[in-house]
């Protein structure tokens, strides 16, 4: 119930920075994630703020099962 | 006892409005902390070791905490790679705080600074090492040795991710306590007694949307800052002031509400932060015209001047209209002559930064910016032992009982007119750890919690059913805009006084707009829209307390600069400016020049 407000509510971060990546995120592809994506998803949400960033801006690889996601935070 | 739901409590308060407090589910605790943030953690850890049952309060999970964004470090004269001491550290954070800042409380924390690092040490915060094992330090700016003389190096750092590390190592060490935490809980309003005790908070589970009563014998706020009054923020979007606001809803005055520190440096568009690194490494600010304007105002320091004088230099271009862009409203920062390799290895993140936010490469093209709210000096009154002190009967500083305040939403006053990188993270870790210990002073003479009003949540549902049953409302998004525009405008870096004057009545139209907002989700599970309206509300708090506060300041000091009275003037406004809510009254009270032991540090020029 109410996946949505729960995960936008995740996205709310210690740093700016994600706050916005996650919001633009959840604007563009959220609604368009499949089972396997949304799962995906809320792994990374779990990370600590710094790890997650780190992921996002290409420094770390991070697990390869995540990668379909993060290519989306990636670019947006 | 039953539990009620917001409908059912709707319907209550409508039908039996004498029964509606006794209907909610009351929880008791020694003591209640709001936040838990790098503030809010230090004291829990100090709380819980000492066997007291404590609960704390996060909007979200404790390690998401703005804290974490702190990369500067921690001050401490720790003179572990030059020779330094507490007492020039006090002179520097005097001087910093444009003489605003009480000496008491700075001679107390800069004396505490090296205990609370190497506590934190202990606990396991994984601090860069020199090669003799010891704490590694780096310079940073407004750090001096001998009161004024050659750069210091006091600064305590764990790479650039000093709040990381420091959040973590309380987490973990409060999980080891045994302290409780309510993640996803939002505190509505502070409960206070007929004689004007605290005894605790109502607040929302925003799981369920269950209101309940937190009732606690000592209850601390650690609610961070709130720079998302502003357009250009970059703070994140859970700072939103909550702490204060509770506080001004419940008769407490807001303490310097006009000092708010702006970075010169943020993205033009959405505020992320670009460190003071890049003008370290010889990045520059260039206008439209290619002009490499802070030679005008800093011929010595340039690009490298205090932050106040560098956002005033760009607000000063920006408004003589020399700004770039379709709008000229933005300024370029510009590091492609570093090269490549520099830029590549010194400012990676940096330029991450750029790339996402700014859509621009800093190695072939300049970074667009503007000056942005970073921090707040003011905030709800404190001594510093963390109490929250107001006027009330006879003095200007009485306690409130039960009531402590530490971190950012408060104002001990430390930080004065201006806050030093820094001193934020040490000013967490000091008043936290001394806020903790005076509750566990004060938990032993007052054994017994006090009576709870019969009225004590009555105000908090109040509201949550004004949002509920709202038709033909306002958008929470727009007012939310509208206020950040309007402070941006009138309450900015540069304060003129028409435009403060207008700026006043502008900010009241918008606090009574927000009073009428209206969701469209009237669902109790995780209801983020009403969370958002109330967030709103509170932000409203502190923007009327901050153009108020403003308007009335006619002098320039700090961060707050006036043009219409461009000096400091220490004869008439030597002072700390108290808001009091009701009525939107200013009051003030004395600076306290009068340090605990030294000689007190008489005002002068702030020259660097």
């Amino acid at each position: 119930m109410k996946k949505l407000e729960r995960a936008r509510w995740r996205c709310r971060r210690g740093l700016l920075e994600l706050d916005i990546v996650l919001q633009r995120f959840m604007d563009e592809y959220y609604a368009k994630l499949d089972e396997a994506e949304l799962g995906q998803f809320e792994t990374l949400l779990d990370l600590p703020d710094n790890d997650l960033w780190d992921m996002i801006t290409l420094k770390e690889t991070g697990n390869g099962n995540l990668q379909p996601v993060l290519r989306l935070l990636q670019k947006v | 006892m039953k539990s009620y739901g917001i409908y059912e409590l709707n319907y209550a308060i409508c039908e039996f409005k004498h029964e509606i407090s006794v209907a909610i589910v009351r929880r008791k605790f020694d003591a209640v902390i709001v936040g838990a943030g790098g503030a809010g953690m230090r004291a829990a850890l100090q709380l819980s070791e000492a066997g007291l049952k404590v609960a704390v309060l996060s909007k979200v999970f404790p390690t998401r905490s703005h804290t974490v964004a702190a990369q500067g470090g921690i001050a401490a004269a720790l003179g572990n790679v030059t020779e330094d001491n507490w007492h020039w550290h006090m002179y520097d954070t005097v001087k910093g705080s444009d003489y605003l800042g009480d000496q008491d409380a700075i001679e107390f924390m800069c004396r505490q600074a090296s205990e609370v690092v190497y506590e934190l040490e202990h606990y396991g915060m994984p601090f860069d090492r020199l090669e003799n094992g010891k704490i590694y330090q780096r310079p940073f700016g407004g750090q001096s040795q001998n009161f004024g003389g050659a750069q210091a190096t006091r600064s305590c750092a764990a790479a650039d991710r000093t709040g990381h590390a420091m959040l973590h190592t309380l987490y973990q060490r409060n999980v080891q306590a045994n302290t409780q935490f309510f993640v996803e809980w939002m505190a509505l309003d502070l409960i206070r007694d007929e004689e004007g005790d605290v005894c605790g908070v109502t607040a929302l589970d925003i799981e369920t949307g269950e209101v309940m009563a937190l009732q606690a014998r000592a209850t601390l706020f650690a609610t961070g800052g709130g720079a998302r009054i502003f357009s250009a923020s970059t703070n994140a979007f859970i700072n939103t002031g909550d702490g204060l606001a509770m506080s001004a809803r419940a008769g407490v005055p807001l303490e310097d509400m006009e000092f708010w520190q702006f970075h010169p440096t943020g993205v033009y568009g959405v505020g992320v932060l670009i460190s003071e690194a890049v003008r370290g490494e010889g990045g520059y600010l260039l206008n439209k015209d290619g002009e490499r304007f802070m030679e005008r105002y800093a011929p010595n320091a340039k690009d490298l001047a205090s932050r106040d004088v560098v956002s005033r230099a760009l607000t000063t271009e920006l408004k003589e209209g020399r700004g770039c862009g379709r709008d000229a409203d933005y300024l370029l920062l510009k590091l492609d002559h570093l090269g490549a390799d520099v830029i590549k290895t010194r400012l990676p993140g940096i330029r991450e930064i750029a790339i996402k936010f700014a859509h621009a490469d800093p190695i072939h093209d300049p970074i667009p910016v503007v000056p942005t709210a970073h921090y707040m000096m003011g905030g709800i009154p404190t001594n510093f032992y963390g109490q929250v002190v107001a006027p009330y009967k006879t003095g200007p500083e009485e306690v409130v009982q039960g009531f402590y305040a530490v971190g950012e939403c408060a104002c001990v006053s430390v930080h004065g007119g201006n806050r030093l990188g820094t001193n934020s993270l040490l000013d967490i870790l000091v008043f936290g750890r001394a806020a903790g210990n005076r509750m566990i002073e004060d938990l032993k003479k007052n054994r017994h919690h006090k009576h709870l009003p019969a009225d004590a949540s009555d105000k908090a549902l109040a509201r949550l059913s004004r949002l509920n049953d709202q038709k033909d409302g306002e958008s929470v998004a727009q007012v939310g805009d509208l206020l950040r525009k309007t402070m941006q405008t009138h309450c900015g870096v540069f304060r003129f006084p028409d435009m403060l004057k207008q700026g006043v009545e502008k900010i009241g139209e918008v606090a009574e707009r927000a009073m009428r907002t209206e969701i469209k989700d009237k669902s109790r599970v995780f209801n983020t829209a009403r969370v958002e309206a109330l967030e709103l509300e509170n932000l409203v708090e502190v923007a009327v307390a901050t153009m108020v506060s403003a308007e009335a300041r006619t002098e320039s000091r700090g961060a707050h600069a006036r043009d219409d009275f461009p000096n400091r003037d220490d004869d008439r406004w030597l002072k700390h400016t108290l808001y009091f809510r009701e009525g939107q009254r200013l009051d003030y009270k004395p600076v306290r020049l009068k340090p605990l032991t030294v000689e007190s540090f008489p005002p002068k020029a702030r020259t660097y």
